[in-house]
């Protein structure tokens, strides 16, 4: 009994990977075949993009305040303090960053995409716009694909300026530091792998998020409750993928550009 | 406007009372059909929903489908244009085997049908200016011409003032009522309506059925319709559109009209197939009760 259960569940999980192959294959490889949705895309990036930007910005704000606390704390230890600005600034771009817009940007948009094409489903709109002639994915999944991976990459950049300037705000006003010392330690020590780290997640988070919002909307069932469920597996599988995504990219951009 | 197909012509379906099927092969005077079934059978993750299911839709033809609520017959119009399907047997649109056609393939037959979803199924986000010019938009038309052609569908079905509303602000049979505008737009060779009547009041219900003969004797498009209202199903079989008086007037006494005919659907089997006449007098228990 226990191993049939194990066994359901097993088989139910691989479908589930192979159907989300599939279907994130199909919304990608839609940008190379007419027809296109421009309209759709910049709608939706004004949706995700512009959108999400007061949360990704008071996020990043935050975040780099938060850091430049801590870590003032103990690097004092070691008379270390003037070091800062290049601890918040390199933690920033290369990890919190990337990861902290990837989850604020799935909590709002995965879920967002996910409970209106769930609702879309359940209320046979879907079925409408094919029975007009007209495919869900080309007009609904890609846009929304290729506007959130693009978005994210903006957002991430808008975050970690957002986290700089807090830290900054926060070594010269409550640490009473040099904000110079602070600007001229964030900036020099950067390398060019550092931001090639930070702007290449974002890449994965955005097809992440969207793809996998769309995937759980497109699939739902069992009218409202199910479009709530739907919602929620949106929002706990992104976030949880950004994470793991995150560092398995880590590990392999380290390997390619290993620290000096 | 929607004008009527040239080619269309009334020809009716061969009688089957006691549920035989209709032979798919068309005679050499009979147009072919627009629709045939061939023995389809499907299920989901349990017992089969329809099973060996074969009949056909001549052109000019109505076809009503009865059958309580639950026997698959939503299914059943969902399998005509590709939207599910079958796991045995073989659909026919306009002479195209659809069964194992690619989605891709499907969509432009789709646009050559018009649907009717039970609830409408208008799109939320837009208005019903361009729900209603939902396929001419993505076709690029002109706006000038989809604005003429929206509002003579909306003219046609009487909501001409809705042009610009959202459909949250429509009551339920205004919205059935703009989703047939969505579906005539197009000018499509075959409409399928899935509980048009469902969940309205009677008054409205009518006003629907009404819209339904309209399309019928106005521009003679097949259709199959899904229904488990008698009354709907009798008053479209027993009326006829009057174009001088804008309205529908019933039948002579005993006169039915000749191609509008029945199925009917018992536990995911065709149990009945032919006109109202043979409905009436069918000695099948099942049908029997359905309409007593």
């Amino acid at each position: 009994m226990a191993i049939a259960a194990i066994e359901r569940t097993a088989k139910h999980m691989v479908l589930t990977v192979q159907d989300y192959s599939l279907f994130a294959h199909r919304a990608v490889m839609n940008l190379f075949r007419p027809p296109r949705y421009w309209t759709d895309f910049l709608i939706q990036s004004n949706i995700i993009g512009v959108g999400s930007t007061s949360i990704v910005l008071l996020s990043g704000f935050f975040t780099g305040g938060v850091l430049a606390l801590q870590s003032a704390a103990t690097l004092s230890e070691f008379g270390a303090t003037a070091v800062t600005g290049r601890f918040v600034s390199i933690t920033m771009i290369r990890e919190l960053g990337p990861v902290l817009t990837g989850i604020m940007v799935a909590g709002r948009n995965a879920s967002s995409m996910a409970s209106e094409l769930g609702s879309m489903v359940v209320t046979e709109q879907i079925d409408a716009m094919r029975a007009l002639g007209v495919d869900p994915m080309r007009k609904l999944v890609t846009p929304r694909l290729f506007a959130c991976i693009s978005m994210l990459l903006f957002l991430t950049i808008l975050a970690d300026a957002c986290g700089i300037l807090g830290g900054g705000f926060v070594t010269v006003f409550m640490n009473h530091q040099n904000g110079t010392q602070y600007i001229s330690q964030a900036w020099e020590h950067l390398r060019y792998p550092d931001i090639i780290q930070g702007l290449a997640k974002p890449l994965f988070s955005g097809f992440i998020i969207a793809s996998i919002g769309c995937f759980y909307g497109m699939r739902t069932s069992g009218g409202t409750e199910g479009v709530g469920r739907s919602t929620i597996q949106a929002v706990v599988t992104s976030s949880v993928l950004i994470i793991f995504v995150d560092f398995l990219v880590t590990q392999v951009l380290l390997t390619l550009f290993p620290a000096p | 406007m929607i004008e009527p197909p040239a080619s269309a012509h009334p020809a009716q379906a061969e009688p089957a009372p006691g549920g035989s099927a209709p032979s798919l092969a068309p005679s050499a005077d009979a147009a072919p059909p627009v629709v045939a079934f061939r023995n389809v059978s499907i299920a989901f993750d349990g017992p089969p929903v329809l099973q060996d299911i074969s009949f056909s839709v001549a052109p000019g033809e109505t076809r009503i489908l009865l059958g309580p609520a639950g026997v698959g017959k939503s299914v059943m119009l969902k399998l005509v244009n590709g939207l599910l399907r079958p796991d045995r047997g073989g659909i026919l649109l306009f002479g195209q085997e659809i069964t194992t056609m690619p989605e891709q393939q499907l969509f432009p037959l789709r646009t050559r049908t018009g649907m009717v979803f039970q609830e409408g199924a208008l799109f939320d986000s837009l208005t019903v200016r361009d729900n209603v010019a939902y396929q001419l938009i993505q076709e690029g038309v002109p706006d000038d011409e989809i604005d003429r052609r929206v509002r003579d569908a909306l003219r046609f079905v009487e909501l001409e003032e809705t042009f610009d509303f959202y459909p949250a602000s429509l009551s339920g049979g205004m919205r059935r009522r703009v989703a047939i505008a969505r579906a005539l737009i197009h000018q499509p060779e075959l409409i399928l309506y899935d509980s048009p009547t469902g969940g309205l009041d009677p008054v409205t219900s009518t006003t629907i059925i009404e819209l339904i003969v309209k399309e019928r004797d106005v521009y003679r498009t097949p259709s199959l319709l899904v229904t488990h209202r008698l009354q709907d199903a009798f008053t479209l079989c027993t009326h006829r559109f009057d174009a001088e008086e804008g309205k529908m007037v019933p039948l002579p006494q005993g006169e039915t009209d000749p191609d509008t005919t029945f199925l009917m659907l018992e536990e995911g089997r065709l149990i009945f197939d032919g006109s109202l006449r043979d409905l009436l007098h069918t000695p099948n228990k099942f049908v029997r009760e359905f309409l007593e």
